[in-house]
């Protein structure tokens, strides 16, 4: 035998091991950096940490090919070519701050609305939003509208949260878990734990999504939804659930609207609002006494089926109004199946088991808690069904109504806090009335009146100018979209450059890939950003963007203001803002730069507070005029929103307070020492039914995050929605122009309905019969992924998937192209069989495809020669269909971007020398990367 | 020709439950994150920015469709995908190390662990051929092959705390799809799952012996079951006043 040789099995490991945050994607997993000789030598998941507990991804693990990308910018810069040639000259940060201020200071004293900045994925929308406000301009906006925004608005107008950064499923409890439409990426590390956690235990999960990849891969049931259709088939699942009574009466009377009586008198101009007391609270009817009471009265028990009459008006329960929508055969399995591509049986099947799930596998906890009304109630009752879901059902013009009908099934079924079911994490559930309304009133040297964003109650809080004209530049909070909670990045740059509904001076952005994957009609907005006028200016005359890697948006844009890494960095996942909760704790996180950078670069948010100095933005300057911060970190310790509430919640005052305290100098070393985050749990007890506990709402308010207790009933019934309607039929005084009335009878229904995506109605639906989706794979992050040396060896091609009936109709065969056109556009790219998809819809990664000279790859890289986007077959607008009107392509609630109402033929092609369109390259500002790699930093 | 052991003490390798495994790749990029930095040569990417990235992996996720056959019960069975993450399994009889003509290739007496010697390795590439699974890959930067080592430089690793030492890709999965621990011993953790779940042998007509197991993926789609046993939901009422009339008797009982 071979005498074996003797090898170290106990090597040194790392010198020191420093946790931060991942940026990687949105999930914000925390990791252990493990250093070696001062460099990067490995990165591993922190077992501490809240949202990963150890575990990491495939893009988290690659982070150190991100911190070595040779994308990263590596000086300020100010273009020298024309816009879109990639031509840029290297500058100080001083000259770079001041061709900034230069621009922006004349702006501010005479008309703040001309700066329009709006910010990507980054995750500090509580400071540039502060920043905004305090430079005065009504148009900021992050990047939720094109993102995922029905999924937040209808969950928050629904229930007083959503899915994933609101809430997530008791995974500890739950046995059957249902996800819809799920984008890979949100919330990933923690899906996937509680996918794996529930499947060990024997739990079923079920997918809702035409594509069977990633989750719906490993769900035990698999339902290969038509896009667009999942609205029915929630609906649908309500008809069943309602007509054999599976539905949680208790739960309904005690905790949401269901009894709450509406005006139900058309001719009356309260036709469809609540009755309320003098107080302005709703009325239920208690079933004890048979007299009208306050839904908060202490022993009320409000009754879900009688009415009451008063000056002559019939008022309804809620119940009521839901028995007649919900019951009508229009929702039948049948009258719902073909359109869904579902069978009836199925959504029979499903139905049962849902229901013999949430009430057979009822269980209780034996733990005591005390309702808002009062009552005490010895244990908890637990409903073993949960659901998720995300930008899949969002990213429809159907969207928001589809996220409340979701939402109303939760509800039915008594499932949402409650042990096995959804749970919120702080700060959630806050209901609308706990949210700020929008803010647009500005004026010269002025900060803005208010936060930007906020939540709608009615007409009075449209975003309007006293000419009823949109006061915003992406035309949020208008009649258009009346709750677009997360404004309409998606429309600022054709806004801007059509001049509707006004002209801008400079375009602001940051990390928002503008001029490829993340606009519709990319080829359009190209030409939108360098569009001159008859003076040959530029139509919209500045645009100053920072990010830290050589997107594709870098060569549109004037001022290049060169963003860190995240290991370069500070950062903080705020509660103010989109924390790292859990459902049984809140938590907050730090990035802190556990590298110095080794180029001439800032974090942007420091950069921020460099130009807000420089500016002496209010907010930011104290009373004698220094400033306030000096950097980033500074901000983050020191900056109160309110007296003792700061951006980070642990260690304040002398580091032993929580939640509420004076800033503490030592602030962000304590956080260092405790893994880059801050954890405060929930006391047992306070943990579930948290919007009606009084032990969880103490709680909150002991935190710093409500000031005083909050407690409310879910909205099945959205009375603001009805508001607009009302203004829609002739009521009030703020009135939609003429043209909107019908649609917003027909899209604001106080209860969730469907209706087809709009696309459907502004195309021929025979000529355009497939329907056409992206989305990531879970090892790759917007465009991000692409220049990461091991991920683009995972993902470097997206071919289009096509379902087995169009592989065979067409006669494709492997390594085949295929144009595909839609009523915008055309693309010829290769083609892929796949089977486990839905035979109407074909499908591709998103963001695999590249601009050549973009992200220092070479020019003949497989994302810039065969990679290929759908979103140039995508408009910001709909096709015009004789109305003399452009319809946008957005949800008519939300304005959320409706990429997936997207419908496409299908041809075979013959393969083009690369997959078309093609565009010139762009002048790499950066090089190109090295032609081999052997990383190993340690001896 | 290099011989195998005998016996080993241990039978150290992985359970991978297919049943969980999402497909997601973490796996893949610790372990090359794990194995680029320490044990033997990094592991090299040639043309990593270019028009054909190819790298050393000693781990990677394959996909595969899979189309059930029509049956009485599921006349039209809906296609599935299966993730099947794929690294050396550590044969009992690995060819890989009987075909190496330099004794590079070994296997551990002590853990069943196959591992090369990098410094007596020639590069010839006997092993890769002979490896049915296709498990070994041979670095183009450094000429000589690579390969999992089960993370023979964690497991025992005192400068690790001892909870992680399991191999990187155990440590990282976030579904929890894969499982470390001695396969020769009936009583461990890892035996037991295989023998809950049916684990499997890859290839076993291969006669290699492999210790690395795989759970498989449980029966799908079970609600598509044409079964007129099925309980389905029986209705109370079919219009919204029958509704009400069962609604106002139920609440009297509430």
């Amino acid at each position: 035998m071979t005498k074996q040789p003797r090898i170290d099995t106990s090597p040194h490991v790392s010198d020191e091991v420093r946790r931060t945050t991942c940026y990687m994607c949105a999930c914000r997993c925390g990791i252990n950096v493990h250093m070696k000789g001062g460099k990067v030598a490995y990165i591993e998941g922190n077992r501490d940490h809240p949202v990963n507990q150890g575990v990491l991804c495939a893009k988290g693990s690659a982070g150190i090919m991100q911190v070595n990308a040779p994308s990263r910018l590596r000086a300020p810069m100010k273009r020298v070519g024309p816009r879109g040639s990639g031509e840029f000259e290297e500058i100080s940060w001083d000259e770079a701050l001041q061709i900034a201020c230069d621009w922006l200071e004349p702006i501010r004293k005479t008309d703040p609305s001309k700066l329009a900045f709006f910010t990507g994925r980054d995750q500090s929308q509580s400071f540039t939003g502060y920043w905004a406000q305090n430079f005065g301009t009504p148009n900021f906006a992050a990047h939720g509208g094109f993102c995922s925004v029905n999924m937040a608005a209808g969950g928050i107008y629904t229930m007083g949260g959503a899915f994933w950064e609101f809430g997530q499923p008791d995974w500890d409890h739950t046995k059957l878990f249902m996800l819809f439409g799920v984008a890979e990426d949100h919330d990933s590390n923690p899906i996937k734990m509680g996918i794996g956690k529930i499947k060990a235990r024997g739990a079923r999960v079920i997918g809702v999504n035409p594509i069977r990849t990633g989750y719906n891969a490993v769900a035990d049931d698999w339902v290969g939804i038509t896009p667009g259709t999942d609205g029915l088939f929630i609906l649908s699942l309500i008809h069943e659930l309602m007509r054999a009574g599976k539905i949680d009466l208790d739960y309904l009377a005690r905790y949401t609207n269901a009894p709450v009586l509406v005006n139900a008198d058309t001719n009356s101009p309260e036709h469809g609002l609540f009755l309320r007391d003098a107080d302005g609270k709703p009325l239920v009817k208690d079933r004890k006494t048979g007299k009208l009471m306050a839904f908060d009265t202490p022993g009320v028990r409000p009754d879900l089926s009688a009415t009451h009459e008063a000056d002559g008006i019939t008022h309804r329960p809620v119940m009521h109004l839901m028995a007649e929508r919900y019951l009508d055969p229009q929702y039948a399995p049948e009258a719902v199946a073909e359109r869904c591509g579902i069978t009836p049986d199925k959504i029979r099947r499903i139905a049962a088991e849902i229901a013999r799930v949430a009430f057979d596998e009822a269980f209780t906890l034996d733990h005591e808690w005390t309702d808002f009304r009062g009552e005490t109630h010895k244990t908890m009752t637990g409903r073993p069904v949960s659901f998720h879901a995300m930008r899949g059902i969002s990213a429809h013009s159907n969207g928001f109504q589809t996220a409340r009908a979701l939402h109303v099934l939760q509800i039915l079924l008594g499932t949402v806090e409650v042990p096995g079911g959804f749970r919120f994490k702080p700060p959630y559930p806050k209901p609308v009335n706990a949210h700020p309304t929008p803010h647009c009133k500005y004026a010269p040297g002025q900060p803005l009146d208010g936060p930007h964003l906020g939540f709608v109650r009615g007409p009075e809080d449209l975003a309007l100018k006293p000419d009823g004209s949109p006061a915003r530049i992406d035309k949020a909070f208008t009649w258009e979209n009346p709750m677009s909670a997360h404004g309409l990045m998606h429309m600022v740059i054709s806004n801007a450059h059509a001049g509707d509904p006004y002209k801008i001076d400079t375009l602001f952005m940051y990390m928002a890939n503008m001029s490829w994957n993340s606009s519709m009609n990319t080829r359009g907005v190209m030409e939108m950003l360098t569009d001159t006028d008859e003076n040959g200016e530029y139509v919209i005359p500045r645009i100053i963007y920072s990010d830290a890697y050589s997107s594709e948006m870098v060569a549109y844009a004037d001022l290049i203001l060169p963003d860190t890494t995240y290991l370069e960095r500070h950062d903080c996942i705020s509660l103010l803002d989109r924390p790292i909760c859990e459902a049984d704790a809140a938590a907050d996180a730090i990035r802190w730069p556990v590298i110095a950078p080794d180029r001439d670069v800032r974090g942007f948010q420091t950069v921020l507070v460099q130009l807000a100095n420089k500016l002496k933005l209010p907010g930011f300057t104290a009373e004698d005029g220094t400033p306030r911060y000096q950097d980033y970190a500074d901000y983050m310790v020191n900056h109160e929103r309110k007296p003792g509430i700061g951006p980070l919640a642990g260690f304040r005052g002398n580091g032993e307070d929580v939640g509420r305290g004076a800033p503490n100098p030592a602030q962000i070393d304590r956080y260092i020492e405790n893994g880059g985050f801050f954890v405060s749990h929930i006391p047992e007890g306070a943990n579930y039914y948290k919007p009606w506990n009084m032990a969880y709402q103490d709680w909150a308010v002991g935190m710093g995050i409500f000031d005083t207790p909050q407690p409310y009933i879910f909205d099945l019934y959205a009375e603001p929605m009805r508001k607009f309607q009302l203004a829609a039929e002739g009521h009030g005084d703020r009135q939609p122009p003429d043209h909107l009335r019908d649609r917003i009878k027909a899209t604001m229904d106080p209860l969730p309905i469907w209706y087809p995506p709009f696309e459907d109605a502004h195309v021929d639906t025979e000529e355009f019969p497939v329907h056409a989706l992206t989305q990531r794979p879970m090892a790759m992050y917007h465009s991000w992924g692409t220049q990461n040396a091991w991920l683009r060896q995972i993902h470097g091609h997206n071919p289009l998937y096509l379902p087995t009936k169009l592989w065979e109709k067409h006669d494709f065969s492997e390594g085949d192209w295929a144009r595909v056109t839609s009523a915008h556009g055309e693309i010829t790219v290769p083609v892929a069989h796949m089977a486990a998809l839905n035979e109407n819809t074909v499908w591709t990664w998103n963001a695999i495809g590249k601009r050549k000279g973009a992200w220092a790859l070479s020019e003949d890289a497989p994302e810039a020669t065969r990679g290929f986007l759908l979103n140039h077959l995508i408009h910001e607008l709909l096709p015009p269909r004789g109305d003399g009107l452009r319809w946008s392509n957005s949800d008519p609630v939300t304005g959320q971007a409706a990429w997936f109402d997207l419908r496409v033929k299908i041809e075979k092609a013959a393969a083009p020398a690369e997959a078309q369109p093609a565009f010139a390259p762009i002048k790499s500002p950066v090089g190109k990367g090295p032609d081999h790699l052997e990383w190993k930093v340690g001896k | 020709m290099t011989t195998l052991p005998a016996s080993t003490n241990r039978k150290m390798g992985l359970v991978i439950d297919l049943d969980t495994c999402v497909g997601c790749h973490a796996c893949v990029v610790s372990c090359k994150g794990w194995n680029t930095e320490n044990y033997g040569a990094p592991l090299s990417d040639q043309d990593p920015y270019g028009a054909d990235p190819t790298g050393t992996f000693l781990n990677r996720v394959h996909s595969y469709e899979v189309q059930p056959l029509a049956t009485s019960a599921m006349p039209h069975p809906a296609a599935q995908l299966v993730h099947f993450p794929k690294s050396c399994l550590h044969c009992e009889d690995a060819p890989c190390v009987t075909v190496c003509p330099t004794g590079a290739s070994y296997k551990r007496v002590e853990d069943g662990i196959v591992l090369v010697n990098e410094t007596d390795c020639i590069g010839c590439g006997l092993c890769a051929w002979a490896c049915p699974y296709g498990a070994r890959e041979m670095d183009a930067a450094e000429g000589v092959m690579k390969k999992c080592t089960l993370c023979v430089d964690r497991i025992y690793n005192d400068n690790l705390p001892e909870e992680d030492r399991v191999p990187a890709c155990v440590r990282t999965c976030p579904a929890g799809a894969r499982h470390f621990g001695d396969l020769g011993d009936p009583d461990s953790d890892v035996s037991r799952l295989v023998a809950d779940r049916g684990g499997m042998d890859l290839m076993p007509e291969q006669g290699t012996k492999p210790v690395n197991k795989y759970l498989p993926p449980r029966p799908r789609d079970t609600l598509d079951e044409v079964d007129i046993l099925a309980p389905l939901l029986a209705p109370v009422a079919e219009e919204p006043k029958g509704f009400l009339g069962w609604l106002d008797r139920t609440l009297e009982r509430l």
